[in-house]
């Protein structure tokens, strides 16, 4: 039985480890400027805890296959000092290496989330609700209008709670369901959430983002691949929470400045 | 607890009937009825109808392929007129038999079809989801109970019923740019203007009324009309149109 349990864990061990290394289930293909830092540091996580697992697992199989069917009882050995050295020690290992993890991935993090976004970056506020993404920019004055939630108005599409009756910068915004970028070019994102958490999830951008009610949270990516992509929300925001996604259009910049010119035109 | 309850509505109101000038639910009573007709418009500038981009719901964006839906908060026809504008008796009512026959609201192609329905208290309505994918109709009532119900594609329809008058805005709780209106009114003297904005209210007793006409964004106006027997009164509405 022991042995029997010793071959189990080994297939297992090796399936599992030959999913990732045949990259069975793969992140989809990064399309953004800072993705390489992302996966490279998804890499390194993967492999250091991809080795700890396979020598842990294996040495488990090698045990179990040696000494489970003992029937006598005897101790193969005893850790120096018994268990709780043997737990500080275990405490001390993995935690050395999860801090190791954490310190050069915050770096990372840090570097694409908490660094300025550059200053010609194109500025697109975003609005999520239950159950969609609304998307606006600014109109060809370059301003956007504020945001009055009281007017905030599905039936008349005023999503964002503009004025244009008494502010002349709301009238040219231009609001739409779906979010086109021009390609290589630094693009900046305010996010506001209208009533509950929602999440900004573009698995080819590498970005995923929480939405905060309250709260206007920036984010900025350059897209170097055109296509289209999905945007889904992954923060349980209600019953609707499985339907809410937009698409993200990445665009050469001339068919871009058409696609918001013809936008422009129906506003 | 109440219970859910009445309703009513225009009835055919499918996209095809639209066209006709109004919707008429005639009384009927015993001698001479007269009959109050008009026409409402705008002046003004009235807000853009604009297109729907339902990006969200490739399917809805294949159905609309030839034609984008427009915002139907204010929808306009030649010569100024006014489409999905409820004209009722709101005041002089001699009452009527309660409305039976069951009324319909669709969900196709991301719409409430029609836009705007009226239904009298306790008025079987039906709502059928004729879409490929699920909506979420959620009544905004206040003097009713406020409901939500999730309609997968293939569902049976929702039988259901108004039980108390009240003006309900409707939406999707799937995709925000649906919007609606059930109207439920006590009287069956009612129309909804077509996009030619006329109305008939027809089989009205002699007697002294008040015709309201309500309209999503710009509000109500109401005139009093006097039946004497069996004529034909005029009643024009002209609505102040912003375009904000």
């Amino acid at each position: 039985m022991g042995k029997l349990f010793a071959v189990v864990l080994t297939i297992i061990t090796v399936v599992s480890t030959a999913i990732f290394v045949l990259r069975v289930w793969w992140l989809p293909a990064d399309i953004s400027a800072h993705g390489p830092q992302i996966d490279h540091q998804l890499m390194e996580t993967m492999v250091s805890s991809g080795v700890l697992f396979v020598l842990s697992q294996l040495a488990l199989a090698l045990f179990v296959w040696k000494y489970a069917d003992r029937r006598d009882g005897r101790k193969v050995r005893e850790f120096p000092g018994g268990a709780t050295p043997m737990v500080a020690a275990a405490v001390v290992l993995v935690g050395a290496e999860i801090l190791a993890l954490t310190l050069v991935g915050s770096k990372v993090w840090a570097g694409i989330y908490q660094t300025p976004p550059d200053p010609n970056s194109l500025q697109i506020d975003v609005q999520a609700e239950q159950f969609a993404f609304y998307f606006r920019y600014p109109g060809p004055d370059g301003r956007f209008g504020a945001i009055h939630p009281e007017l905030m108005n599905e039936a008349t599409e005023n999503f964002f709670g503009l004025d244009p009756a008494r502010d002349t910068t709301a009238r040219d915004d231009i609001v739409v369901p779906t979010l086109a970028i021009p390609v290589g070019r630094p693009i900046l994102l305010t996010l506001r959430a209208k009533d509950v958490n929602h999440a900004f999830y573009v698995p080819e951008l590498r970005i995923q983002q929480d939405f905060v009610p309250g709260l206007v949270i920036p984010l900025h990516f350059t897209a170097t691949q055109p296509g289209k992509y999905e945007i889904v929300c992954t923060q349980l925001c209600g019953l609707g929470h499985y339907n809410m996604r937009a698409y993200v259009e990445v665009m050469p910049q001339p068919q871009f400045d058409q696609w918001l010119k013809d936008k422009a035109a129906q506003q | 607890m109440r219970t859910h309850s009445v309703s009513v509505l225009v009835t055919a109101l499918v996209t095809g009937a639209l066209a006709r000038p109004a919707m008429v639910v005639p009384a009927a009573p015993a001698g001479a009825a007269g009959t109050i007709s008009g026409k409402v418009t705008y002046t003004g500038t009235p807000p853009k109808m604009k297109p729907i981009d339902m990006a969200k719901e490739p399917n809805c964006v294949t159905q609309h392929a030839a034609a984008p839906v427009l915002t139907e908060n204010v929808v306009t026809g030649p010569g100024n007129t006014l489409r999905w504008v409820v004209v009722y008796v709101s005041a002089g009512d001699q009452g009527s038999a309660p409305a039976t026959e069951t009324v319909r609201l669709d969900q196709k192609g991301c719409q409430y079809i029609p836009h705007v329905l009226v239904v009298q208290p306790n008025q079987p309505l039906d709502i059928y989801n004729n879409d490929p994918h699920s909506h979420n109709i959620h009544p905004l009532a206040r003097v009713n109970p406020e409901w939500n119900r999730s309609q997968p594609a293939g569902a049976p329809p929702i039988h259901t019923k108004w039980e108390l008058p009240e003006f309900i805005p409707v939406k999707c709780n799937v995709h925000p740019w649906m919007h609606g209106w059930h109207m439920v009114l006590t009287t069956s003297h009612y129309a909804v203007t077509g996009e030619d904005g006329a109305f008939t209210l027809s089989g009205l007793p002699p007697g002294k009324y008040t015709v309201t006409a309500w309209q999503e964004q710009f509000g109500t106006q109401s005139q009093d009309v006097t039946i004497t027997g069996g004529e034909t009164k005029t009643a024009n509405f002209v609505f102040k149109a912003t375009p904000y």
